[in-house]
């Protein structure tokens, strides 16, 4: 046997390769905005099949149509609106409190390794606490008022934007820094005018991110010893085993999670252009 | 009297384990006003070590760089440094780069504006005062950041291969615009390479670097006329002193590929 087979004398037909079946290959906006519509259409369809075509109980599971009327019911009989309000109050109260301690900490750590040293640990330890395990601690100590809902919504923030903020300051670009020095910056001007204006963008990123994460909490905070808010009204909805009115409060909290979403990036693109030139 | 006095520098890298380095032996050299030295030297010999010393960068293990008669306790105004990397801070705009450090020490705005524009105009980028450092070539911002070193008046611009990530014909029209300017404005420059040409091109003196522990194994005058253009690289004195470097040169990168 010969010791290299040689290749096939005549070459092999080249396959048709469709250009936008290949990996990595970028789809218009308009294919994109259709496809991610598309499959919300799909979702609702298979829903509307199982509910409306019998196949699941309506006890266990309102159809899309119900759904829509529940939702309608709570707007305009139980004034559905003002748990939105009290919601978006609570996230926002307790998430802002979080920032306005945790991002000067973060900096403040990032920037001097002592400070991190002293917090770093028993930081990295506190946020592994679950903020939902808090609250009949929380209940004890502030009751089932503002403050405790706020609270949760703080625990749970504080400490992870505070190690964000920390690694994004700490990870500097440590010739940026240099070069600072060889302007003649002092410390402070490092810390003012290098190191924060650089991770701007970034902790921009980790607030938009935990942000997220606070709506989770607050509607843990609020199924338990709470008389308003989203997620009062679901457990309300609950014991009267009102699926529709539950999975419109779900969509609900999607539905402003997305737009406070949209809104802090588009913040993010106008404040911090720079980060977004290419 | 010197401008900078490097006497008897040394240093020597400390791993976390312990094992120690030696980066360069001691080094002893002399920098005059007006002066344009350049140091050359194989890739690893040391020679940007001994740059960041005297930036106040890094720190010497022993001996000590004097600045004026002053010794060297850590980075200042006074010692301006271009970097091979591109440093321009990517969130202000380039005039707001050049201006950085003469807002660091507080002149007024008008004042502050005035010398960002002149030092706009002398490396050609006006209209470019509004852009971002990422909206420009890699040899635009090199510019900025020769301008933004020259705005706060440095009695030393250091220079660590700043044309070293450029491409050829860039490098070589970065050159004869540096040039230009210090045969305008007699800055002090102490200047590192490993390229030959542009060390000779550039330079009144050469300091040749040996391979790792770094010293400095020859210095070489360079009396070529200025002002100088790019033709001056094919002149027989030119290829003269190249052919010396070259050797030179040559002895030190065979003796670092053997470690």
């Amino acid at each position: 046997m010969s010791a290299v087979q040689p290749l096939s004398v005549t070459a092999p037909k080249a396959p048709v390769r469709r250009r936008s079946l290949a990996p990595l290959e970028p789809v218009s906006a308009r294919a994109r905005w259709l496809l991610g519509f598309g499959f919300f259409v799909l979702f609702v369809l298979v829903w509307a099949f199982f509910t409306l075509g019998g196949y699941v109980s309506p006890t266990f599971l309102a159809s899309p149509v119900t759904m829509a009327k529940e939702g309608w019911l709570l707007f305009a009989e139980y004034g559905f609106h003002k748990d939105i309000g009290m919601t978006v109050w609570r996230v926002f109260g307790g998430f802002i409190l979080a920032a306005v301690i945790a991002v000067p900490l973060g900096i403040a750590m990032g920037a001097y390794k002592g400070i991190e040293a002293f917090f770093e640990p028993f930081i990295s330890f506190c946020r592994y606490l679950p903020a939902s395990a808090f609250i009949p601690l929380l209940i004890l100590w502030a009751g089932i008022g503002e403050a405790q809902k706020i609270l949760v919504i703080f625990i749970g923030s504080v400490f992870q934007i505070t190690l964000m903020v920390a690694v994004t300051v700490g990870g500097a670009r440590r010739d940026l820094v240099e070069a600072a020095y060889t302007l003649g910056a002092g410390h402070k001007g490092i810390v003012t005018r290098v190191l924060i204006p650089g991770a701007a963008p970034d902790i921009a990123e980790t607030l938009r991110l935990v942000l997220g994460w606070a709506w989770t909490y607050v509607i843990v905070a609020e199924l338990i010893g709470s008389s308003s808010g989203i997620g009062h009204m679901i457990t309300d909805s609950q014991s009267l085993l009102n699926t529709g009115q539950i999975i419109f409060g779900i969509i609900v909290i999607g539905l402003i999670g997305l737009v406070s979403d949209f809104a802090f990036k588009a913040l993010n693109h106008r404040l911090f252009a720079w980060s977004f030139v290419r | 009297m010197s401008r900078v006095s490097i006497q008897a520098v040394s240093r020597i890298f400390e791993t976390a384990k312990g094992q120690r380095t030696q980066a360069l032996l001691p080094v002893d050299f002399e920098v005059q006003d007006n002066d344009f030295v350049t140091i050359l030297g194989p890739s690893g010999c040391g020679k940007s070590t001994l740059l960041r010393i005297v930036a106040g960068l890094d720190h010497a293990t022993s001996g000590r760089v004097l600045l004026d008669g002053a010794p060297v306790e850590g980075p200042g105004a006074e010692r301006g440094m271009v970097f091979q990397s591109y440093t321009l801070f990517p969130w202000l705009t380039i005039e707001q780069n050049i201006r950085f450090g003469l807002r660091e020490r507080g002149m007024p705005e008008a004042q502050q504006k005035e010398r960002a524009d002149y030092f706009l105009a002398k490396v050609g980028l006006r209209g470019f005062e509004q852009h971002f450092p990422k909206q420009l070539s890699g040899g635009m911002q090199q510019r900025t950041a020769i301008a933004r070193a020259l705005a706060n008046d440095p009695k030393i611009l250091l220079m660590d291969e700043p044309f070293g990530a450029l491409d050829n014909q860039t490098r070589v029209l970065m050159q004869e615009l540096l040039l230009g300017i210090w045969e305008a404005e007699r800055k002090t420059v102490l200047f590192v390479t490993h390229d030959i040409d542009e060390a000779i091109f550039m330079a009144n003196r050469v300091a040749v670097f040996s391979a790792r522990p770094g010293r400095i194994k020859t210095e070489l005058a360079v009396d070529l006329p200025h002002p100088r253009h790019y033709t001056i690289k094919t002149s027989p004195e030119f290829m003269d002193l190249k052919a010396r470097l070259t050797e030179e040169i040559r002895a030190e990168s065979m003796a670092a590929d053997l470690h």
